[in-house]
């Protein structure tokens, strides 16, 4: 008797961690929330989100305060972004939100920047100043159109 | 010639009759499993040889693969100056692959053979025969409540596989290699998703775990009551449940994308 308890203690002691290991994984590693109303849901429009996925960072400073919940296309085929942030953020009604780059290569994030209003924005309400992604095609397209201008002027 | 093509109508023939054999053996498992009495202890113990005595062997095995994913990620990431994504490389192919894949070929030598020569030696000796004498289902005691604890334990040895590896990798890439130990975690966090990579993850641990309990039950079920019978089922255990593990595996990544 006392051999089998300490067998199901070892079995549980087992079985235990093994479902720690795979909450771990779920909620720590793979992001499942238990509760879906944790976080203030605010939204913004934007031009080309190029790159952003889900799940990017929503970054003020530098420092992470949310993540992007879903990305679908609005109405007028702008982009609309959801963004989960800290509810306890109190973001004045005129920031503004662009995407960036980490490092040349890696994950796109969002950048607030915090106006100056009295007002703060709320649960639902929209972030009107927006920043689209810069797309590096375009870019360098731009960069030979401008020096091609260049070298005909003079002529 | 003739010989030849005869060798292979009888490979097919018995490919097919044991394909058959299996399905009609899982069926009788799935009888055994909802008909009363429920046989927990039994399941418990079982738990315990697959599960528990398995740990050692998964943990090392987990940590050590993390390890080489880690310096191979590294070596290979940095060339492209790309070394913050070490902790999405090592995790994602940790969760999506080589987790569920690595703890069910270790499962199945460690635990399937065990299993299919435990039953073999039964057979041999006629046990099996003696529970049917006092009109106990072998099927009920004996083979159910090993294939319940397989499917059971795979999951979870493959979840501590997976944490064993993201340790491992974190040790190399982080301690040893110098990547920062934010932009690793971070990269995980960022690339792997619940209802994609691990729901994934889970579903393959758990088909493998359902064809490693069942080739090695059935295996020692219907083992040849020698010792050369015995030995035979443990070695075709692990070769068919491995070439099974790794066929599968192609068709659930195929369907699913997982």
């Amino acid at each position: 008797m006392n051999q089998g308890s300490t067998r199901d203690l070892i079995v549980g002691l087992f079985v235990l961690a093994g479902l720690i290991a795979l909450a771990f994984l779920s909620l720590s590693v793979g992001g499942l929330s238990l509760r879906n109303n944790g976080g203030m849901m605010l939204y913004a429009n934007f031009d080309q989100i190029g790159g952003l996925k889900p799940r990017a960072p929503v970054m003020i400073s530098g420092v992470k305060v949310g993540q992007v919940e879903m990305i679908k296309l609005a109405d007028d085929f702008r982009a609309r972004v959801e963004l989960d942030v800290d509810p306890k953020l109190q973001l004045p009604v005129d920031s503004s939100a662009s995407i960036l780059t980490a490092g040349l290569l890696g994950d796109q994030y969002i950048l607030l920047q915090p106006g100056g209003e009295e007002a703060v924005l709320k649960a639902g309400e929209e972030i009107e100043m927006t920043e689209s992604a810069v797309i590096l095609e375009r870019l360098i397209g731009q960069f030979i159109h401008n020096t091609n201008i260049e070298k005909a002027g003079p002529e | 010639m003739l010989q030849s093509i005869r060798h292979l109508g009888a490979t097919t023939t018995a490919f097919v009759y044991h394909l058959g054999r299996i399905t009609l053996f899982a069926l009788a498992i799935a009888r055994a499993v909802v008909t009363p009495p429920a046989r927990f202890r039994v399941f418990i113990n079982e738990i315990f040889n697959l599960g528990v005595l398995s740990l050692v062997i998964v943990g090392v095995c987990g940590l050590v693969v993390g390890m080489v994913l880690g310096l191979q990620g590294y070596n290979t990431l940095v060339r492209f100056g790309a070394e913050e994504s070490l902790g999405a490389v090592v995790g994602l192919s940790l969760i999506r692959e080589l987790g569920p894949v690595l703890t069910a070929l270790l499962t199945t030598g460690r635990a399937g053979s065990a299993t299919a020569a435990e039953i073999g030696a039964m057979v041999r000796t006629e046990q099996l025969d003696g529970l049917r004498m006092m009109s106990i289902d072998p099927m009920h005691l004996v083979v159910s409540p090993k294939v319940l604890a397989m499917i059971a334990v795979m999951p979870l040895l493959t979840a501590l596989f997976i944490v064993c590896g993201l340790g491992g990798g974190y040790f190399v890439g982080v301690n040893l290699k110098g990547v920062d130990a934010g932009s690793y975690w971070s990269s995980l966090h960022a690339n792997v998703v619940f209802s994609d990579d691990i729901a994934g993850s889970m579903l393959k641990a758990l088909i493998f775990g359902i064809l490693v309990a069942l080739v090695s039950t059935y295996r020692g079920y219907t083992c040849a009551p020698t010792a050369a019978g015995v030995s035979s089922a443990t070695t075709s255990t692990v070769v068919v449940a491995s070439v099974a593990i790794f066929i599968s595996d192609y068709f659930i990544t195929a369907l699913w994308g997982v």
